[in-house]
């Protein structure tokens, strides 16, 4: 797409992001008459975090559903990992390591955040169901491997207090951390997180920034995220995608979509003359 | 144990302790922390090679002999290997409060002239890296957690699972070294620095000796027969003398396990878990436990809350007596049997007290019904009474001799005597050497016989010998009258209401006493939910008519009950309020471990204080707060001032008149 496709760069903070993960290429998505997403082309370096920005029904949430590969579009390639990516199912997208949490947040509410997690390892047990209900031999193996990484998430984002609680009970930022912990335990290449900060304090976005920033460096998790919150989208990212009607409008690092006078236009309206 | 009596005999230093445990407990367990939602253990050989290895790896990083190295983190192992690993190493442990601010931490790493600094993660390391620009003395920092630790300079920092393995790669290089500095740690070096929070001005260096620590850990071991098969749970602060004792000194000496809990908010779970048999736990705990089970069974079915109130009713009447081993009837212990069987056994199984053998509070006064609740389930809890300065341990109370108002007899080893100011002194072996760098205070404290003054006013009880405390010595003053005038025995009575968390009575050198009041949030947002009685903060609440006639309603029965007490009548709360937010250690009202600042909240809310007195209704002011991250802001309210009856005893008009 442009010069910097395998080498990568470095950014400010000294961090080296690789080459090109996943490749958009002239998107465009139509919903009947309604064109969601137009001829939109951008990419996703390994070891980035990329911002999708934009004003309400810009077509953020449709992008990350291309991206995640729950909306099929009409025009353009869908590239990751070096291939192009055809219809898929959703385990057959997890399975290529794409991990995602939701802006409805999508737990099993009866269950426990253990249980919750655990469901994140689905794609890293091989056993057969009779296998697993009789927990024996290899299943009972694998149930603890898994149970590791599964505590070692725990550990990570700080819930050990709650690991037995039901989700339900849970306070919203809690929940949403533990959606956070269940991608994570698909170990993914790539982890879309659809508004992670939606509903939150000031305190709870901080804790939240703070787990994706650590995600991104500890794991090296490729992070594509759609924020509203301007402050944290400007303070996490490497680099951002503005869109508006479905179009994109700005691409670069958060400072140079700041100077950006069509961001700034959509974002702060424009006089019509 | 008891053989090792000929203590001058025995092992002079911490790590000789653990060579000694090493030769005898090798198999047995040493420490346990839950990570990962599991018990990891260390036996004592295991912790041993652990400590050694983390030793050999501060020698190469060129500790030396006499260096300050500053602790700073949760309790983990870990951290207590860093601190008998610097020991070792002929340094001197310094463990801080890891909730300080980076302000306060300053001043004891500027003061204690730390050259290492080990912190727990990374929330600790970047408080002293904000400090360090200040203090160019520190000169290396070893971090146990690497979370988010990654893009840190490096030049002059090390996780420390990168310094053990340095040490155990380098065990030829050092290890002549280390075993000649472990060779000549004697009796009279420093064991360990603990900076005393202190109610007034800055916090005091404490130096302990090898002495003072393992003659107090031997002494305190044998009066409470303490075996090697306790089970203690370390979560208390490291930096607080407390802990230091039980983690590490009596634990060494007696062999113990010492078990980590996985974070701060899973302590209750964790506790259930170990079962420990030997517990210590501020007065604040322990209401905290009370008020939550009490909380729960107002949720619980109607039988359930029969069985419960039936049996606990039969358990206040018999069993402190049963526990205590005194002659009870056969009805009685029945019923008690049966008690235990539904009620007591479930109910100490879920606070994880069913296996407590010995169990200690101290530090501020309980209330009567708090320690009676425990004790009557067959709780062994017992008081005592301490200070850094001694060791901890001043006066405790044997068993069968437990009662809510008394600490107990002086501890053995331990001279107790109270001069005619009414202030007590102690003189024992695990009496301080001195304050560091502090000759005036440890002289003004310490006199040349080794008496030093605990700065709390007390007598002993007739007939019994116990000790009883009345209220730090500097705070018993007179009123304009001359009558004599206790606040914290008034504050104390005031908080055993569940309802109230701190009380600050004011009334030296006035003409009557008022008060601030802070609530309980827990307990008065439960009895608001319970009353339908809407609030949206802290502070609205705190200000709500009903709320205010409930605290009045307490505040009046502490003047009913101040006022049987004919010395102190005087101090009855004529007015008071009830602050718009809570006193915090962060705002300097508190120190870290809760004591209220009397004066600086006197000078702080100098407004309120007046408003008090000129006898006016309401009054308007604003707060300077300090939030978790040192940010400043503030907070504005109208406080409601309100009036509380107050109780004529008898015989003082006659005198008045």
């Amino acid at each position: 797409m442009n010069d910097m496709s395998t080498e990568g760069y470095t950014t400010a903070d000294g961090r080296k992001i690789g080459g090109v993960l996943m490749e958009m290429k002239n998107i465009t998505l139509r919903f009947g008459g309604v064109v969601a997403i137009k001829d939109i082309s951008f990419d996703i370096r390994e070891g980035e975090i990329r911002a999708i920005i934009g004003p309400n029904g810009a077509g953020k949430s449709s992008m990350l559903n291309v991206i995640s590969g729950f909306y099929v579009p009409q025009e353009g390639e869908v590239w990751f990992r070096g291939y192009r990516r055809g219809p898929m199912r959703p385990y057959q997208v997890a399975r290529l390591g794409i991990a995602r949490t939701f802006q409805n947040i999508a737990l099993f509410e009866g269950m426990s955040v253990l249980d919750n997690i655990m469901t994140g390892r689905l794609n890293h047990m091989k056993s057969g169901m009779l296998a697993q209900a009789l927990w024996w031999g290899k299943a009972e193996r694998e149930e603890s491997e898994n149970r590791e990484q599964v505590e070692k998430i725990i550990d990570f984002l700080e819930i050990q207090n709650i690991r037995k609680t039901p989700v339900g009970r849970l306070p919203y930022g809690l929940k949403k951390r533990v959606e956070l912990a269940r991608a994570l335990a698909a170990e993914p290449k790539l982890l879309l997180l659809d508004e992670p900060m939606a509903g939150m304090n000031v305190e709870e976005k901080e804790d939240m920034s703070r787990f994706i920033l650590d995600v991104n460096d500890e794991f090296g998790t490729t992070i594509a995220l759609i924020e509203h919150d301007m402050g944290v989208v400007m303070d996490l990212s490497d680099r951002v995608v503005v869109m508006d009607y479905g179009k994109k409008i700005g691409d670069g690092t958060p400072d140079e979509v700041r100077r950006n006078q069509d961001v700034i236009d959509a974002y702060l309206g424009v006089a019509h003359d | 144990m008891a053989t090792d009596s000929a203590a001058s005999a025995g092992p002079q230093s911490i790590p000789a302790l653990l060579a000694r445990n090493v030769e005898r407990y090798a198999a047995l367990p040493a420490y346990r922390e839950k990570e990962f939602g599991i018990w990891q253990s260390w036996t004592w050989a295991e912790a041993a090679e652990e400590i050694r290895a983390m030793a050999l790896g501060f020698l190469s990083l060129g500790m030396e002999r006499g260096d300050y190295v500053a602790i700073i983190g949760r309790n983990r192992p870990a951290l207590y290997w860093s601190m008998v690993a610097a020991q070792m190493c002929g340094a001197i442990p310094v463990p801080l409060y890891q909730d300080a601010v980076a302000e306060e931490m300053a001043y004891v790493l500027d003061h204690c002239g730390a050259r290492f600094v080990v912190c727990g993660d990374q929330e600790q390391v970047d408080k002293v890296i904000e400090v360090q620009d200040r203090i160019h003395h520190i000169e290396h920092v070893a971090y146990l957690d690497k979370r988010g630790m990654r893009k840190y300079d490096h030049s002059r920092m090390n996780a420390l699972e990168d310094i053990v393995a340095e040490g155990r790669a380098g065990h030829h290089r050092y290890g002549a070294e280390l075993d000649k500095r472990i060779a000549e740690l004697g009796y009279d070096q420093t064991c360990v620095m603990l900076y005393t929070s202190g109610t007034t001005g800055k916090p005091k260096g404490v130096v302990l000796s090898n002495r003072n620590i393992i003659e107090t850990s031997r002494a305190s071991v044998e009066f409470d027969r303490l075996t090697h098969n306790e089970e203690v749970l370390a979560y208390l602060p490291m930096a607080w003398v407390g802990d230091f004792i039980f983690s590490i000194g009596q634990a060494y000496w007696a062999g113990f396990t010492v078990n980590c809990p996985e974070s701060a908010e899973t302590m209750m779970t964790d506790l259930r878990e170990i079962g420990p048999t030997y517990f210590f736990a501020p007065p604040r705990v322990f209401e905290g436990q009370l008020t939550s089970v009490m909380i729960r069974m107002e949720d619980a079915s109607r039988l359930k809350k029969w069985l419960f109130h039936r049996f606990m009713a039969v358990a206040r009447r018999v069993g402190p007596a049963i526990l205590d081993g005194k002659p009870v009837g056969g009805g009685d212990r029945l019923a008690y049997a049966l008690g235990n069987l539904f009620i007591y056994g479930p109910l100490k199984n879920t606070l994880g007290f069913s296996r407590v053998r010995v169990g200690y509070t101290a530090g501020e006064a309980i209330g009567p019904e708090i320690f009676d609740f425990y004790r009557s389930l067959g709780i062994n809890l017992k008081q005592l009474y301490g200070q850094t300065e001694a060791s901890v341990f001043i006066t405790q109370q044997p068993d069968g001799e437990v009662r809510s108002d008394t600490v107990g007899v002086p501890s053995p080893g331990v001279e107790v005597r109270i001069a005619d100011s009414g202030e007590v002194y102690y003189r024992s072996p695990g009496t301080f050497v001195e304050y560091y760098k502090n000759a005036e205070s440890t002289a003004s404290t310490k006199n040349a016989e080794g008496w030093v003054a605990t700065g709390d006013a007390g007598f002993f009880e007739e007939g019994t010998g116990h000790l009883r405390i009345i209220d730090r010595a500097k705070d018993v003053g007179k009123m304009a009258d001359g009558r004599l005038f206790a606040p914290k025995y008034v504050e104390n009575k005031l908080k055993f209401f569940p309802n109230i968390l701190e009380a600050v009575v004011f009334g030296a050198g006035r003409d009557r006493c008022t008060a601030f009041i802070n609530i309980d949030l827990t307990a008065v947002g439960n009895w608001a939910e319970r009353n339908n009685i809407a609030y949206s903060s802290y502070q609205e609440l705190a200000g709500h008519p009903k709320v205010y006639d409930m605290i009045r309603g307490h505040v009046e029965e502490v003047n009913r009950s101040v006022a049987e007490d004919p010395m102190l009548s005087g101090c009855q709360v004529h007015r008071f309020l009830i602050l718009h937010k809570e006193l915090d250690a962060d705002d300097g009202e508190l120190t870290r471990t809760r004591k209220v600042r009397r004066n600086i909240i006197a000078e702080k809310f100098d407004d309120l204080i007046g408003a008090l007195y000129d006898g006016s209704e309401t009054v308007y002011t604003e707060t300077e707060v300090t939030y978790e991250d040192g940010r400043k802001g503030k907070i504005k309210a109208t406080l409601k001032i309100a009036d509380a009856a107050i109780v004529e005893p008898a015989g003082q008009r006659m005198a008045a008149e």
